[in-house]
């Protein structure tokens, strides 16, 4: 302990040590050899040699940029079907759940307890062409007669929605479950309708866990390749496919690699947009 | 019911998400594993132990205590204990699973691993010098092994594979919501079937059924033969007569009626057992697939081969793959390399026995082809066929 009251300083250090040690290992490492492995060329007869091939960037950006745009074109509109979907229920849980809330918590976390390849599977079956919900659909003229769900579009981005629901939900009630009811009663008395309050003062106190939110979902959809696999038709396949089938079937390593980088390149961008549009500190929640 | 798991259980994707850690870089990175005692020593020991990785749902079970009788039946007679994992969901995700180890000349830990021959792992592990020579004194039934199997290209004589099963590829079809579908032209081209048809993900079959159709040999695969197929296929994909492009996972969609008809392998719908489901093969013909048996380099040649002499008597192979009703065993019902092992199945299980699916005729054989295995390495080709399923 002496020596700790000594080097006072090197605390901070000492406590980040394990995570950054977790990090560097197991994310900084493999990311090098990823990176190394991008401008590789070569194949798996003849084997792979490092050659600066910067050009994989290039045609796999050039030869699959629908995919690209697909990948965070779908990501996208899950995330505000998600980010609308579970507002109402995070509010609703945070500020009415009384005593029942840690159940109502739970629900909303229990799908996780099945993995997720059965969980989409489930979606084929909701989504069957004689199932329920297309036959209501029909009957109400929104899908044509003999039409189908499953195998578009629409099937995957529900199935992205539905998977993604509880990286959305839980930081909402976690950031509104803080917000001082005092506040909003305040608003009210002073100057708002409850309407006035609720947008004046609860949503931008809830603004931490949207974004936190936003991203939790945004990221690992772009990525995700699951959903496009078993909902989707071969039009609907987004950038994740193409990965992994260059990754496994391919095995066209380098192409694949360079997919990633790219992948992981739009993502940044993207959320970097988005952190100077809503403000950084909302993303740390310094903003109360 | 409709969810059997079959043997290229659509848990493939989950493996496959799975095996994106294990890229080689990441293998490098993280060091291999593997310093087992199995040594490739050509000395006439058994091992104590033998690792044997193959497909779900690809060996004899009995259905009370879930244990695998003709394994069992091993490890009396020889005191090999075999060590069975139903490890592989797919050729390209295991092969990039073990292809870090074995490229670094490092041992992968088992004896024996199954690879199918229309894709193109099987023959790379051969041409690249990852698989062991088998040790045929020790084989003496190898002299059971169909004809037809017995000079394959990417092994002629036979000195590394051996087969496990094979299988066919053909259509099947729901009678509940189709007239029979029994030609390619029906199932890409008949307007009745638009949206309600799968086709199989696997270059091999999908192309020597097409391929078959346009009156091309896909055993001997052109450019020309090769495109026209394919233009076909990426037709009736554009026109969404296609819906998607499956590994098995088309058999619960085809027993929900999701799919009027598929593409499909002729196991999957034996073991699915559903009365409106038919299989048959295409008109102009269909294609056959084998899985082969590989002692991975590093295994223990001597008792990998003693198991396969094992697997090649036709009492063991027909238990193998008919089962045994009264004794609750349930059997492979794919399609046994062994010669004799129809009349062993016959005693125990005549209904699989007499199936065609299981136990074909000289005259269904005829039917269906291997798929042309240089244009299973033909870089193009898979660049354009992964294109088009997924991308």
């Amino acid at each position: 302990m002496a020596w700790f009251h000594k080097h006072r300083g090197l605390m901070p250090y000492v406590l980040l040590a394990p995570g950054l040690v977790f990090l560097a290992v197991f994310f900084l490492v493999p990311l090098g050899f990823l990176a190394y492995q991008s401008l590789e060329s070569g194949n798996i007869d003849f084997g792979y040699a490092f050659t600066w091939s910067f050009g994989n960037y290039g045609t796999a950006f050039t030869d699959y940029r629908p995919e690209f745009i697909r990948s965070i074109e779908y990501a996208g509109i899950a995330t505000l079907l998600a980010l609308l979907l579970s507002y109402p229920v995070a509010y609703w849980i945070a500020f009415r759940g009384g005593r029942w809330k840690n159940l109502l918590l739970l629900m909303i976390v229990a799908p996780f307890f099945v993995t997720y390849l059965i969980r989409t599977l489930a979606w084929e079956t909701i989504l069957s062409d004689n199932g329920t919900v297309v036959r209501i659909l029909q009957h109400l003229h929104l899908v044509s007669p003999g039409g189908h769900i499953l195998a578009t579009g629409t099937a995957v981005i529900a199935g992205i929605t539905y998977n993604f629901l509880p990286f959305m939900a839980l930081p909402l009630y976690v950031s509104l479950e803080q917000v001082d009811p005092r506040l909003v009663e305040a608003a009210q008395d002073l100057y708002a309708s409850s309407w006035k309050a609720f947008w004046r003062v609860t949503v931008p106190l809830s603004l931490p866990g949207v974004v936190a939110g936003t991203l939790l979902t945004f990221i690992p959809a772009a990525g995700d390749f699951i959903n496009a696999q078993l909902l989707g038709a071969p039009q609907n396949h987004m950038i994740g496919n193409v990965i992994q089938s260059k990754f496994l079937e391919l095995t066209d390593y380098p192409a694949a690699a360079a997919m990633s980088f790219i992948l992981m390149g739009a993502i940044i961008v993207a959320v970097a947009a988005y952190a100077r549009a809503v403000g950084t500190e909302q993303l740390s929640g310094t903003a109360v | 019911m409709t969810d059997v798991l079959t043997r290229r259980d659509l848990l493939r994707r989950a493996a496959a998400s799975g095996a994106f850690l294990t890229v080689p870089g990441v293998l490098a990175a993280c060091g291999g594993s593997s310093s087992k005692s199995s040594s490739s020593g050509s000395d006439h020991t058994l091992a104590k132990t033998l690792h044997f990785s193959n497909w779900p749902l690809y060996i004899d079970t009995n259905n009370k205590t879930h244990s695998h009788p003709s394994l069992q039946d091993f490890q009396k007679k020889t005191g090999v204990h075999v060590q069975y994992t139903e490890d592989i969901n797919d050729n390209a995700s295991f092969f990039g699973k073990i292809q870090g180890p074995l490229s670094r000349g490092q041992s992968i830990d088992r004896d024996i691993v199954v690879l199918t021959d229309n894709d193109r792992y099987l023959a790379l592990m051969i041409k690249k010098g990852w698989a062991e020579k088998l040790d045929k004194s020790a084989i003496p039934n190898i002299k059971n092994l169909v004809a037809v199997q017995r000079h394959p290209g990417f092994d002629p004589n036979r000195e590394y594979s051996l087969p496990w099963q094979s299988g066919m590829s053909g259509i099947a079809y729901n009678d509940n919501l189709s007239d029979p579908v029994l030609s390619v032209d029906d199932l890409l081209e008949n307007p009745k079937l638009k949206g309600k048809v799968t086709c199989l993900n696997s270059m091999g079959d999908a192309l020597t059924i097409v391929m078959l159709a346009n009156g091309d040999d896909p055993t001997k695969v052109t450019d020309k033969g090769f495109n026209a197929a394919f233009d076909r296929i990426k037709k009736a994909v554009d026109s969404k007569q296609i819906r998607q492009f499956t590994g098995n996972d088309y058999a619960p969609l085809l027993a929900k009626g999701d799919l009027a008809a598929a593409m499909s392998w002729s196991g999957d719908i034996a073991q699915i057992g559903n009365k409106h489901i038919h299989w048959n093969i295409p008109k102009d013909g269909g294609a056959l697939w084998t899985d082969n048996m590989l002692i991975p380099k590093g295994g223990n040649v001597y008792t990998a081969s003693v198991y396969m002499n094992y697997v090649y008597q036709p009492s063991v192979a027909g238990l193998m793959e008919a089962g045994d009703p009264k004794k609750n065993i349930t059997g492979i019902y794919y399609i046994p390399p062994v010669i004799g092992s129809k009349q062993a199945a016959l005693k125990l299980n005549p209904s699989v026995a007499n199936n065609q699916l299981i136990f074909p005729s000289a005259a269904t054989l005829a039917k269906v082809h291997l798929f042309d295995s240089a244009a299973l390495n033909n870089q193009k080709y898979l660049q354009q066929w992964q294109n088009l399923i997924s991308g």
